[in-house]
């Protein structure tokens, strides 16, 4: 892409702030506030990998946790109230609200960023697991019974794979807000990509510009990454059937309305 | 220079008692500075409701276009469904180099949010419409026009709205970072001083507020709206 550096800023001067931006994110450069160095693919990729780091550590606990209760939830036909309201409250709270929260009663740092952003991956998760594993087909778990299975190999062996797509559609969700929110991370001095945008006097426009071309490509990478792991993922009868509930189910709440309509 | 000012006044303010230098949660401070916190509150109100104004606008005409058009159900899904991805920080960013900073740049990244969780609510909720029902408003002799405004789309209300909840709570939160677009609003307030338990919680909870008052106020016309489900409920 970057040939000569004299071409290369010829060829981005007219596009603008945004070939700025894009030379920022290739070349290192003094800051605004003079003396350091600030830029370039060197520091760039320091600030993906923490951003990176604390958006995995966030959502490997979120899938630990939810995914668990969201099976024993669904599988015994409990707790509906429970995961509709966990889902309620985790969309009135905005994530900044959130993080501002913890930096105030617990303080800074990786953990707490990374205890926010797990706060956030849950409730996706849990709604769509519980919502995946109730909507199917009651015939079938009795037919699963019928043959001998035991309610932990109906859970692992029917309601497992049968959810799966709905399951994968919350976990992308998730790690789609996740990777979004791990943005305002420096706030609480962890230096994700969002650091530029959060310091203007150091890094100027091009900076924060840069910076968010850099965290909505790797929104939009993540997001196209598991998309294909939530194709793969879904059992090939669900494919055969063609209609993929993930598709339209992933933000969708469990609600009373359909049982009371039919 | 006068907020260099502003700021240490502040600090001098601020460093006076033991609880607020401590950045602790004091009621007393809440109670004399109230008023700083009223104008944000109001351009949060005004972000939000703007753009889920202008949302619903463009969300709900292009569902109705697809409503009877299926083909352009996919691509406006895929599309819309791609601006939902940009996380909210970067594209308040990525738009100021073409509209500045300042509102028209909040309202613009906002109302792109709510479009995918309108259009497939919307889209959801008329196909979710029983075929009989249609059949039978057609045998009575209605066209499709009066079909659409008097059978299917009285019947979707409830999916609608459902959607007009959720996107009404997301909207609230996402404009808690409008502030990075230079907009504003209670976001910016948290800002200013994250560390400050006072602060946190009266803007924090200013904006948890707003979205648990929205949402109750279109549940409310939700019920309101809808009188046959609670009478088949009763």
């Amino acid at each position: 892409m970057a040939k000569g550096g004299g071409g290369m800023s010829l060829t981005l001067a007219f596009l603008g702030d945004f070939g700025e931006a894009v030379e920022f994110i290739f070349k290192e450069r003094e800051s605004v506030s003079g003396g350091v160095q600030i830029g370039g693919l060197a520091e760039i990729g320091e600030f993906t990998i923490t951003h990176l780091q604390v958006s995995v550590v966030a959502m490997a606990f979120a899938c630990a946790v939810s995914i668990p209760i969201g099976l024993y939830l669904g599988h015994f036909g409990k707790g509906e109230f429970f995961a509709i309201t966990v889902s309620n409250v985790g969309r009135a709270v905005p994530s900044v609200v959130l993080l501002v929260f913890f930096l105030a009663y617990l303080g800074i740092g990786f953990t707490n960023v990374a205890a926010v952003l797990f706060l956030l991956a849950v409730p996706p998760i849990l709604t769509n697991t519980y919502v995946g594993t109730r909507q199917i087909d009651p015939e079938v778990v009795d037919a699963a019974r019928g043959v001998g299975m035991s309610d932990l190999q109906v859970v692992r062996r029917v309601r497992l794979p049968l959810a799966m797509p709905t399951i994968f559609a919350g976990i992308r969700f998730s790690a789609v807000s996740v990777v979004a929110t791990a943005t305002i991370a420096p706030l609480a001095n962890v230096q994700t990509l969002g650091e530029p945008l959060v310091t203007p006097s150091v890094y100027g426009f091009e900076g924060q510009l840069g910076a968010a071309i850099v965290v909505t490509i790797l929104t939009l990478l993540i997001d196209a990454g598991l998309g294909g792991i939530q194709r793969a993922a879904t059992p090939r009868g669900i494919k055969l059937a063609g209609e993929t509930p993930a598709r339209r189910r992933w933000l969708t709440l469990p609600t009373r309305r359909r049982e009371a309509a039919t | 220079m006068s907020l260099d000012l502003i700021a240490q006044l502040q600090t001098r303010e601020r460093s006076g008692t033991g609880c607020v230098a401590e950045n602790g949660f004091c009621p007393g401070w809440i109670a004399d500075n109230w008023d700083r916190y009223v104008d944000p509150f109001w351009q949060h109100v005004f972000l939000t409701l703007t753009s889920m104004a202008i949302g619903f606008a463009i969300a709900f005409s292009l569902a109705v276009i697809a409503h009877r058009r299926r083909w352009l159900v996919a691509p406006v899904a895929a599309f819309t469904g791609a601006l939902y991805t940009i996380p909210s920080v970067a594209f308040f960013f990525l738009l100021q180099p073409l509209t500045g900073r300042g509102n028209t740049t909040a309202l613009i990244a906002l109302v792109c949010y709510t479009l995918l969780i309108i259009f497939r609510n919307v889209i959801t909720g008329l196909a979710s419409v029983p075929a009989e029902t249609k059949d039978a408003a057609v045998g009575m002799g209605l066209t499709e026009r009066q079909v659409l405004w008097r059978v299917e789309m009285p019947l979707a209300l409830p999916e609608i709205l459902a959607g007009l909840r959720i996107a009404t709570t997301t909207t609230v939160g996402l404009a808690a970072l409008a502030f990075f677009a230079g907009a504003g609003g209670l976001g910016a307030v948290l800002e200013e001083q994250p560390l400050f338990r006072s602060n946190v919680v009266v803007a924090g909870g200013l904006s948890i507020l707003l979205a648990a008052a929205l949402d109750l106020i279109i549940l409310t016309v939700q019920r309101a709206m809808t009188p046959w489900r609670r009478a088949a409920a009763a």
